[in-house]
């Protein structure tokens, strides 16, 4: 996103704004932009994303926000309730329940996902630059979670796996790996860091090819080896992306349902049902609209806080680079 | 960027590199890597072009056990009902060429427009001079923090409001006209275009909407060609919105098609043959169409961090 490096494009254009004279280009840029006389063309050409935005975005973040103080089941109007809602979330111990598993998973989630990634990403910069091996580490991520789901149950079954059945040959127990509460919740979390670390390799990739060769170069002048390279070189680099791309892995991270829905539904006894899930469940499954949309501010609330919090902690806006 | 890489890369290679163990291990590591990227999708060929019963004998076979077409047989609804029950199926009918068309049709739909609406408001945030820009652009960038689950219970009580339930547009509306991020994204790219490529245009008397039509909109092809294979990709994929909206075979798109053949196949001896069949059939399309374009999407992910 905001990840380093400028396409191609750009280089020709600083070069040129570079060369020339400031005043030439302020007053270059004042004939081109008109003035007022592009107000209505602006108008115009932003009609229909704003009436995106207004219709599928702002409204209905502040009507989720006002649903959350009202009782709603979808066939008789909203009736405003105050904060009884949030009470009932306070008191409810599923909702807490769920936010544990979900902070349980997220930690996993992002846990193994971050190493992996960065590992991945480091091979692909140090060890080659293969375009090929690239896109074969992205093909997880043209699946869809529900596929990604049904796929891991099977190759995870307890009896039938082909998981189960190395486990079996290698003279160990099978592992019921999603019918299991304590298994459930790290497995669904590998699945998803299955379908999901590709991504994130790219990206970090993208912050790595930022890093001026010259610097590893150097580097190897002095004899440093490519682990302490990877510590004093790489990782206070690339702390900047690093640090945003965790924001919005952890932030994904948080939203996890797909992947619940087909595998265990919840179960086994609550062991997977994720805020998101239950979320789904008082909406859709009881139709407590009201409810739903609390525990959604609820959401949303720790996930700016988290976001907040993180983006102060890695200093995500600063770059040590140049 | 690409030409200095493979510059530096050039000159690396004058000297010869030595295979060191560190190397053996890396090397170890990145195929282990990408065994494990790849192995399920063999998987899932392999089953699907197994029997049940074959498969509950010979769980461990790395070749299909049986060979068969009948999965995608029954995936596809071409079985009559006592022949998939016979092997393992559920019988329960599922129109898998329907719910491929509605999982296009949406795609489609999404793709088309929210680039097209994106990248004229990109074209106005990044090029056109108008009072409170800036302000405008922040509020579309504050959007990206929203979590989805906090507009979708609003939405879907708008989108029922409309009477557009269970219907493909009632699926594809919310994200047709933007998202967050393809504005942002295709405002990089007009942010970067020469401003000359602008007044020769201009000089040549052609006015602004031409101009982005004709001039901007083709030099964009390459950016756009990229985000909207990406969007197509997750519109494709997604799985909460469509399951929100959608109840019937009418608008039932192949994610949440597939969800509900894995929760019909019987409980106490799965049809894992067919069940694999469908998840193949689902994912395909994305997988052909990513190889053709993989090359140029994944050099734009590498070299712009676009998420």
């Amino acid at each position: 996103m905001t990840v380093a490096s400028s396409p191609p494009s750009r280089l020709p254009v600083r070069d040129i704004e570079g060369t020339q004279p400031k005043p030439r280009t302020r007053e270059k840029r004042e004939r081109d932009g008109g003035g007022r006389g592009d107000g209505a063309l602006a108008a115009l050409f932003i009609a229909p994303a704003m009436l995106g935005f207004l219709v599928f975005l702002l409204w209905p973040t502040l009507r989720g926000i006002y649903l959350s103080f009202t009782r709603f089941n979808l066939l008789t109007p909203a009736e405003w309730v105050g904060l009884d809602n949030y009470v009932r979330m306070v008191k409810d111990p599923i909702f807490w329940d769920s936010l544990t598993v979900t902070v349980e998973y997220v930690f996993i989630n992002i846990g193994i996902q971050t190493v992996s990634a960065l590992a991945i990403a480091v091979l692909l910069q140090r060890l080659t630059q293969s375009a090929i091996l690239r896109g074969i580490v992205l093909t997880p991520y043209l699946m869809s979670n529900v596929v990604a789901g049904i796929v891991w149950l099977w190759m995870l079954d307890t009896q039938l796996g082909i998981g189960n059945e190395i486990i079996a040959g290698l003279g160990f127990d099978r592992i019921p790996f999603l019918a299991d509460e304590t298994w459930a919740i790290p497995t669904i979390a590998v699945i998803n860091v299955w379908r999901h670390v590709g991504y994130t390799a790219l990206l970090l990739f993208a912050g790595l090819q930022a890093i001026p060769n010259d610097m590893y170069e150097a580097a190897k002048v002095d004899g440093a080896s490519e682990w302490r390279m990877f510590w004093r070189i790489t990782m206070p680099l690339l702390r900047p992306v690093l640090a945003v791309v965790l924001i919005m892995t952890v932030i994904g991270s948080f939203q996890v349902f797909d992947t619940v829905a087909v595998t265990t539904a919840g179960g086994p006894a609550n062991a997977t049902n994720v805020l998101q899930y239950y979320i789904y469940g008082a909406a859709f499954g009881r139709f407590q609209f009201g409810y739903a949309s609390a525990m959604s501010v609820a959401l949303l609330v720790v996930l700016s806080a988290i976001t907040f919090v993180q983006y102060r902690l890695t200093r995500a806006g600063q770059t040590d680079l140049g | 960027m690409t030409a200095v890489t493979a510059t530096t890369t050039k000159v690396r290679r004058t000297q010869r590199p030595r295979i060191t163990p560190g190397k053996v291990v890396a090397w170890t590591v990145m195929a282990a890597m990408v065994l494990i990227t790849l192995l399920p999708f063999y998987w899932i060929l392999r089953t699907a072009l197994s029997t049940n019963t074959a498969l509950a004998a010979h769980p461990g076979d790395p070749l299909p056990v049986d060979l068969t077409t009948g999965g995608f047989e029954r995936a596809l609804g071409l079985q009559s009902t006592e022949e998939a029950i016979a092997q393992g199926g559920s019988g329960g009918g599922l129109k898998f060429w329907r719910y491929l068309i509605n999982s296009t049709v949406v795609s489609t739909l999404i793709t088309v427009f929210q680039i097209l609406f994106s990248a004229m408001a990109a074209y106005a945030f990044a090029r056109l001079r108008w009072r409170g820009r800036d302000t405008v652009f922040g509020l579309f960038l504050a959007g990206l923090m929203v979590p989805t689950i906090f507009t979708l219970l609003p939405n879907f009580v708008l989108i029922k409001q409309l009477g557009l339930v269970d219907s493909l547009l009632g699926i594809s509306l919310p994200t047709m006209f933007m998202t967050p991020f393809a504005v942002f994204f295709m405002r990089q790219f007009f942010m970067n275009v020469p401003r000359e490529v602008e007044e020769a245009a201009l000089l040549d008397g052609a006015g602004k909407i031409r101009i982005f039509f004709r001039v901007m909109l083709p030099m964009a092809s390459a950016p756009i060609l990229t985000l909207g294979v990406l969007t197509y990709i997750t519109s494709w994929n997604d799985y909460f919105w469509p399951l929100m909206v959608s109840y019937s075979d009418s608008s039932r798109v192949l994610t949440v098609a597939l969800a509900i053949f894995r929760a019909q196949t019987p409980q106490s001896g799965y049809d894992w043959s067919g069940l694999m069949a469908a998840t193949l059939i689902a994912a395909l399309p994305m997988l052909v169409l990513f190889g053709f374009f993989a090359r140029r999407i994944v050099s734009t992910i590498s070299f712009t961090g676009i998420k």
